[in-house]
């Protein structure tokens, strides 16, 4: 019996088995930011530790990092705080780290592939759910809370048992305006939150392989809302064409060797999966979610749904609950739904190729009056794209809110871009969950030209609306 | 960490399903939260409601949190756990637990145990008739017990293992240094550094 990707690339990085059942894996990569880190550092200290490899650690500052004024002093108190703990903590034990401002500075998720440090074959943590994007490159990329943070500093192993293996096949291809992130939510919306638990995903398939990298990284990121512990992509000539322009790359001769390594990380034939779904990409649509959890997502051609709909009486619970909180009536068509802010951005959707599609809806028409769209670059390098392609005056016709720093922002609300409470957004971002983009926001998680379509006319729409 | 046995107090029914981490701690919380954080973060945003069960008087003191399919999905926040430790609980008893939780929780001696829906069902029906009922989660045997219920339950053995002994996770793993450093001799060179 033949083995999965996952399974080669986890065996490949067994430092050791124990008796018990656990492996030691080395780890490749450690990302770090500056939430969740500072007492990862504290007790290393504490310890009389250091950092066994800085040279495979870098840092960056993301998740409260203000989006505007940033030559000032950072505003709020405990962004300043975090920022000033990692810059001392990566100071006192030589890791490199990409500060705001700086030119690789960005979503610790955008920045990884940008600088080169994200390849086929590696082992990649970092302290953050949705690492799971990494695995666009066929990595095997998770993330881990503070402990395992301080373990990987200290030892650059965790100490885990091997996750079982899923297969998503994904046949045929995604109609024209049909993105990953519409995939994603489809395929959630089906395997449920819990779908993926224990597992790494591996998508497969013609409409997979049909993905640029970045659609790649879209489909991967939201694996884990599904659940799984990994999601990742073989790598082919797609991943090899991107990496080749990324900075750090072996050349010539070296680099022949490389892509003749990566093409042998697939999965074979005969390889078993414990679960597998497969999923027909000719009948997915543009999708949104209603309620508050990824799951609960339907065709943005769909209707609120009924409690009495779910035959699962935890749904059905689950499901009234969070009508109530979103203030959805039963039976209203989405396409109805008036929102007062637009958000793009996040690890999900902040990288150029996801702002050329809301630039391309936004271009020659006007966000809706009194509704505001903010646009925030998932990193430094792709504000400098933007600006370079022009997208930035598009933006600015259009009257949307194009901010000058990379950062997590709304997303994960911890900075000062936040929805005040009651107000409805349609946001690109991964995550629908009660407060998540500021205490008693109402979040509808959408794909980037929905978005863009959404802050023209006021209310949920795609681009063929208009 | 500290040695974990077995452990015998009262429980806290949590009738909700998909509980995420962003509910346990909200993120504004988080920026400040240590591992000897306060504990009123916890469940923060749904403490507003009277009816919510953190807030029932009959439930105070309860160190056994029982709560619905996928407790503590989301975010990798491991302050998720260290709320529910400064709020009083040594064990979560759920169906499924979202995974990096579970990995976070059991690195800081919050045991978290894994029993089928419906032992989850039986011990909220018990635990809201007498909220003065006690729960044993007993790792040493592997046994979850309350009143007529003696559900067994797995557990990760090297997790048991320093659950039980106190041992510290990178302690353990420095251990084995020598083949680390064995490995890393042998890595492909064309591996990128930062």
């Amino acid at each position: 019996m033949g083995s999965t990707l996952a399974q080669k690339t986890w065996d490949a990085h067994v430092v050791r088995h124990s008796a018990a059942g656990d492996d030691l894996l080395y780890i490749d990569l450690h990302l770090l930011h500056e939430v969740n880190t500072p007492q990862a550092f504290d007790d290393l200290r504490a310890a009389g530790r250091t950092v066994r490899r800085p040279d495979l650690t870098v840092g960056t500052e993301d998740h409260n990092t203000p989006t505007v004024a940033i030559d000032k002093v950072i505003q709020d108190p405990a962004g300043r705080r975090q920022c000033t703990l990692m810059r001392q903590n990566c100071e006192e034990f030589g890791i490199p780290l990409h500060r705001l401002g700086s030119d690789g500075q960005g979503i610790v998720h955008v920045i990884g592939p940008e600088l080169g440090l994200v390849r086929p074959g590696m082992t990649i943590v970092c302290c953050d759910s949705h690492t799971t994007t990494l695995g666009a490159f066929g990595a095997v990329a998770f993330g881990i809370g503070t402990s395992q943070v301080e373990h990987v500093l200290a030892t650059q192993t965790l100490a885990m048992s091997r996750p079982k293996d899923m297969a998503v096949t994904v046949t045929g291809r995604l109609a024209p305006g049909v993105t990953a992130k519409d995939l994603v939510l489809a395929i959630i919306a089906r395997i449920g939150t819990g779908g993926a638990q224990g597992h790494i995903v591996e998508y497969r398939g013609e409409a997979v392989t049909a993905l640029s990298m970045e659609a790649r990284m879209t489909l991967c990121n939201m694996t884990v809302e599904a659940g799984s512990r990994a999601g990742l992509i073989a790598p082919d000539e797609t991943t090899f064409a991107y990496l080749r322009t990324r900075p750090g790359m072996p050349q010539g001769a070296d680099w022949d060797a490389e892509v003749a390594y990566w093409r042998t990380l697939r999965s074979d034939e005969d390889a078993v999966y414990d679960k597998e779904v497969v999923i027909d990409a000719g009948t997915v649509t543009p999708y949104v979610s209603w309620g508050n959890n990824p799951g609960q997502s339907i065709p943005l051609d769909g209707r609120v749904p009924a409690p009495e709909e779910f035959t699962d009486p935890e749904e059905r619970v689950a499901a009234e609950r969070a009508l109530a909180y979103m203030d959805l009536r039963p039976g209203a068509a989405m396409r109805d739904l008036s929102v007062d802010a637009v958000f793009l951005g996040s690890c999900t959707n902040g990288r150029i190729e996801d702002l050329r599609a809301a630039a391309e809806v936004l271009k020659g028409r006007k966000v809706a009056d009194g509704l505001h769209m903010m646009i925030v670059p998932g990193s430094a390098a792709v504000r400098r794209q933007a600006v370079e392609e022009g997208l930035d005056a598009v933006f600015a016709e259009a009257g949307a809110d194009f901010r000058p720093a990379a950062g997590c922002s709304m997303c994960a609300a911890l900075n000062e871009d936040r929805l005040r409470p009651g107000q409805r957004a349609a946001s690109t971002s991964n995550r629908n969950f009660e407060g998540r983009q500021g205490k008693g926001s109402r979040t509808h998680i959408v794909s980037p030209p929905v978005a863009a379509a959404t802050a023209v006319a006021g209310r949920l729409a795609a681009p063929a609306d208009l | 960490m500290e040695k974990f046995t077995a452990h015998t107090g009262t429980a806290m029914p949590l009738r909700r399903s998909n509980v995420d981490t962003d509910q346990i701690i909200p993120a504004r919380f988080v920026p400040y939260f240590s591992w000897k954080g306060h504990a009123n973060a916890l469940f923060a945003d749904w403490r507003d409601d009277p009816a919510f069960v953190l807030n029932l008087p009959e439930h105070q003191g309860a160190t056994v949190l029982v709560a619905g399919m996928d407790f503590a999905t989301g975010s990798s926040r491991e302050s998720a756990v260290w709320a529910l430790q400064r709020f009083g609980f040594k064990v979560v008893i759920a169906p499924r637990f979202g995974d990096i939780f579970r990995g976070n929780s059991l690195m800081r001696g919050l045991l978290t145990v894994t029993v089928p829906a419906e032992v989850v069902d039986r011990l909220w029906r018990l635990i809201e008739a007498d909220p003065a009922v006690e729960v044993t989660v007993d790792l040493e045997r592997l046994q979850v017990r309350c009143a007529d219920i003696v559900q067994p339950f797995t557990l990760d053995e090297d997790a048991r293992r320093r659950l039980l002994t106190g041992l510290d996770a990178i302690s353990d793993t420095l251990r084995y240094a020598d083949e680390i450093e064995a490995y890393e001799r042998g890595r492909r060179a064309a591996l990128p550094t930062t």
